[in-house]
C-alpha cells in the first residue's frame, strides 16, 4: 500500500500530518481498509483523497472522527453509513451520498444525485448545490440542508430528522411522511400524500436557525421558510383514505 | 302409492365455493381486503408430487447406520473472506423482531445454534437476544432499513439483500399498529401504534446495475469479509438468479409462493408468484449457464416441511434450504393445546394466520407481554433443534438409499414425478415413463 504523509512535519508533530491517498495510484479497497483500520484516538485525523474520478463507495463505513477532503467528484454512496467522520466532497456526488449516515458531517460542494441522505439516522448532510430526486428518502434522524433545489419525491416516507431547502422542491414532497420536519424557502411544486403545510412556531425558528448555523449558511433567515410535515391521516389504515394511496 | 318428487340435493358451486362466498361477504361488510400471515394455502404442485427412485441393480445404496452421508454446506465461497460453514443445509429464514416476539427470536437462534445452522434477522433490525443466541446470524438488508447500522452489519456473519419474498414478490413490509410496541417503535424509528408499511423497493438503488454498486458498498463497509446473499421471490427465477449473480451475489436465496410472510393481503399471497417447485430448475439452469452452479450457492425456501422436501430441493440443484413457517410450528405455533383460544379468535389450530393482529395464543407472533411469556426460549429452541435433526436424518436416509455419501450428490436423475405438472416444473420424468414435459425452455 502506498499511502504517504505528504506533510513534512517532524515526527513530534505527526498528529498534524495530513494523510493523502491518491485513488489514481491506490485502490478503493486500500482506502476504505485504511480508514477502517484506524484505532480510536488515532492521530491520523486528517485525510485527503485525490483523483476520485467518480469512484463509488469512497470513504464508506468510516467510524472514527476523522476529516476527509475528497478532491473531485464521486460516484454512488460516498460516505455511506458514516459514523463520526467529517467528509467534504470538493465536487459533485453521485446517488446515495451519505446513505444511512449515523453521525458526523458530510458536505458536498457541488450537486448531489438521487437519494442523497437516504435512510440517514443522524449527523448533518450539507449540499451546497442542488439535490436530485428522492433527497432524504426514508430519512430516520439525519439533518439535510440543501442550498439549491431538490427533485421530486424528496423526503418520501421520511421518518425523523429535518430537511432544509433554500431553493425549490419538486413534485410530491414528503409523500407518506412520518415525523420528519421539512423546511423550504422557495416554491414547492406539489406536496405528496399526507404532507401538509404547518405553522412555524418559535421552536421551529430556533431549530432552523441552528441547522442553518451548523450548515454555515449566513444569507438565509428562518422566517423566510415554510414548514411542512405529516397530517398523520394515513398512520392507521382507513378505507375512506384509499384514494390517497 | 304416490310418488313425491325427490328433493334435489343442494349443490354448491365449485366456482363460488364456501370460501369464495365468505370472502365476498367479508369484503362487503368491511370494505377492506383480507390481511393475513403465512404463505399460499392453495394446492399447487409441490415436493409431494416427486418420488425418489432409490437404489437397485444399476445403483448401489449406502449402509444406513455405518456409511457416512455428509450434510455440511459452505455458503459464500465466491467473494467473502469468511464464508459460512454450516453442519446442515437447512437454515432459518428471515423473520422480524416485531412480527415475532423477542423470546421467539431467541428460540430460533438457540435452536439453529444447537443444530449447527444459521438464523436470519428480518424487517426490524437485529436484537441483542438474537445476536447473542445465534452462532451464525444473517443480517437482512431491506428496503425499509429499519434499525440498519454499520455496527450490526459488521457483527453479522452474512448479509442478505432482500429484493423480494415468495409470499409477495413485488410487495413491501407490513406491521400493523397493534404490534408496534415501544421497543418495536424505537427500533424502527416510528411513532408507537401506527401501521408500518415499509417500501417495496430499496430507497437508494433500482435495477441490477445499481445492485452491483450497492453490493460493492456493503462489501467495502465490511471489508469483504461477509458473504452477501440476494433474496428474491419466485417471480422470474431464471433471470432473477442470473442478475443476482451478475450483481455479485455470493448466495442466491429463492423463495417460492408457499413461503410465509408476517402479514400481507390474501390476494397477494395467493395470486402473485410461482410455486417453489417451479422455481428451482430455472434458477439452477441460470447458475449452470453462467458456470456458477456450486460457486454461487442457491438456498431454496417456501413450503419445506420434512427431510424428503430437503432432499428433493437439493436433488434439483439447491445447495441448502430455508424454513420459516415450519420453524414456527416447531416452536409451538398453531399448537392444538391452545385450541380453546383459537376458537375464541374464530379459527382453529392449524389454520390460525392472523399473525398481524398480535393476539397469537402461542405467544410467537405477538408483542403482548403476557402472551409472549408462553414461549420459553430454551424449550422452544430445543424443539426446533430436534426438528432440524429429524429433517436431516430423513434427508440422509433418502440420500443413502440413493447411494449418495453427501446430500449434495443427490441429482434430478434420482427423481420421478407423480403428475405431469410437477414433472414439467421439476424437469424430471413422469413416473413409469421417460417423458419430461415442458422441455425446450422456461
Amino acid at each position: 500500500m502506498n499511502i504517504s504523509n505528504v506533510a513534512t512535519a517532524p515526527s513530534r508533530e505527526a498528529s498534524f500530518a495530513r494523510r493523502v491517498f491518491d485513488l489514481g495510484e491506490n485502490s478503493l479497497r486500500e482506502l476504505n481498509q485504511a480508514l477502517h483500520d484506524l484505532a480510536p484516538g488515532s492521530n491520523e485525523t486528517a485525510w485527503e483523497v485525490l483523483n476520485p474520478k467518480g469512484s463509488h463507495s469512497v470513504a464508506v463505513g468510516v467510524d472514527q472522527p476523522v476529516s476527509i477532503d475528497v478532491r473531485g467528484s464521486v460516484g454512488y454512496y460516498c460516505g455511506g453509513m458514516n459514523a463520526g467522520g467529517a467528509i467534504t466532497v470538493h465536487g459533485s456526488a453521485g446517488p446515495g451520498v451519505g446513505e444511512n449516515m449515523m453521525s458526523g458531517r458530510i458536505v458536498v460542494k457541488g450537486d448531489a444525485s438521487q437519494y442523497a441522505g437516504a435512510t440517514g439516522r443522524g449527523g448533518l448532510l450539507v449540499i451546497e448545490g442542488n439535490a436530485s430526486s428522492r433527497c432524504g428518502i426514508s430519512m430516520k434522524g439525519i439533518d439535510i440542508v440543501v442550498r439549491g433545489n431538490i427533485g421530486h419525491m424528496s423526503a418520501f416516507m421520511a421518518q425523523s430528522g429535518n430537511l432544509v431547502v433554500l431553493g425549490d422542491a419538486g413534485d410530491a414532497l414528503g409523500d407518506s411522511i412520518y415525523e420528519a420536519g421539512l423546511f423550504v424557502r422557495g416554491k414547492v411544486k406539489s406536496l405528496g400524500a399526507d404532507c401538509i403545510k404547518k405553522e412555524m412556531r418559535p421552536e421551529h425558528i430556533a431549530l432552523l436557525q441552528d441547522l442553518l448555523d451548523r450548515a454555515g449558511i449566513r444569507d438565509a433567515r428562518p422566517q423566510e421558510f415554510t414548514r411542512y410535515g405529516s397530517a398523520r391521516t394515513l398512520y392507521n389504515f382507513n378505507i375512506d383514505n384509499a384514494d390517497a394511496y | 302409492m304416490s310418488y313425491h318428487n325427490p328433493p334435489t340435493t343442494p349443490r354448491k358451486s365449485a366456482t363460488f365455493d364456501d370460501y369464495a362466498i365468505s370472502e365476498i361477504r367479508r369484503a362487503a361488510s368491511t370494505g377492506i381486503y383480507d390481511i393475513r400471515g403465512g404463505g399460499s394455502k392453495r394446492k399447487v404442485p409441490h415436493f409431494d408430487d416427486l418420488l425418489f427412485l432409490g437404489a437397485s441393480i444399476s445403483r448401489y445404496p449406502l449402509e444406513g447406520y455405518r456409511e457416512r452421508c455428509d450434510t455440511s454446506v459452505v455458503l459464500g465461497t465466491r467473494h467473502a473472506k469468511k464464508p459460512i460453514e454450516l453442519k446442515i443445509p437447512i437454515t432459518i429464514a428471515g423473520m422480524s423482531f416485531g412480527s415475532l416476539s423477542g423470546p421467539a427470536k431467541e428460540a430460533l437462534g438457540r435452536g439453529a445454534t444447537i443444530a449447527g445452522t444459521s438464523t436470519t434477522t428480518g424487517d426490524g433490525g437485529m436484537t441483542e437476544e438474537e445476536r447473542g443466541h445465534s452462532k451464525t446470524l444473517v443480517y437482512q438488508y431491506l428496503p425499509s432499513r429499519y434499525g440498519m447500522n454499520p455496527r450490526d452489519l459488521r457483527r453479522a456473519d452474512a448479509i442478505e439483500v432482500v429484493v423480494g419474498q415468495g409470499a409477495k414478490p413485488g410487495g413491501g413490509g407490513m406491521l400493523l399498529g397493534q404490534k408496534i410496541s415501544d421497543r418495536v417503535a424505537e427500533m424502527r424509528t416510528l411513532p408507537k401504534g401506527i401501521d408500518q408499511r415499509s417500501a417495496c423497493r430499496h430507497p437508494d438503488w433500482t435495477g441490477p446495475d445499481d445492485l452491483e454498486i450497492k453490493i460493492l458498498e456493503l462489501r467495502e463497509i465490511t471489508d469483504w469479509e461477509k458473504p452477501i446473499y440476494v433474496k428474491v421471490g419466485g417471480a422470474r427465477p431464471y433471470y432473477d438468479t442470473a442478475l443476482a449473480v451478475k450483481a455479485g451475489a455470493d448466495v442466491v436465496v429463492l423463495d417460492g409462493m408457499q413461503g410465509g410472510t408476517a402479514a400481507t393481503q390474501e390476494v397477494f399471497i395467493e395470486h402473485v408468484g410461482q410455486p417453489t417447485l417451479a422455481c428451482i430448475r430455472p434458477a439452477v439452469k441460470a447458475l449452470q449457464d453462467l458456470g456458477m452452479h456450486r460457486k454461487v450457492q442457491l438456498i431454496v425456501s417456501g413450503g419445506i416441511r420434512n427431510g424428503a422436501d430437503v432432499a428433493k430441493a437439493l436433488a434439483l440443484g439447491a445447495d441448502a434450504v430455508s424454513i420459516g413457517t415450519a420453524a414456527l410450528i416447531a416452536l409451538g405455533d398453531n399448537d392444538p393445546r391452545w385450541e380453546e383460544e383459537y376458537q375464541k379468535l374464530g379459527t382453529t389450530a392449524g389454520a390460525y394466520d392472523d399473525w398481524h393482529e398480535g393476539k397469537d395464543p402461542a405467544g410467537i407472533t405477538t408483542q403482548d407481554p403476557e402472551l409472549m411469556k408462553r414461549v420459553d426460549p430454551i424449550t422452544a429452541g430445543r424443539r426446533l433443534a430436534n426438528y432440524l435433526k429429524v429433517m436431516t436424518l430423513e434427508a440422509q436416509t433418502i440420500a443413502r438409499a440413493c447411494g449418495k455419501n453427501h446430500l449434495h450428490n443427490l441429482e434430478p436423475e434420482d427423481l420421478c414425478s407423480l403428475s405431469i405438472e410437477a414433472a414439467a416444473m421439476a424437469g424430471v420424468p413422469l413416473a413409469g415413463t421417460n417423458w419430461i414435459p415442458g422441455q425446450g425452455g422456461f
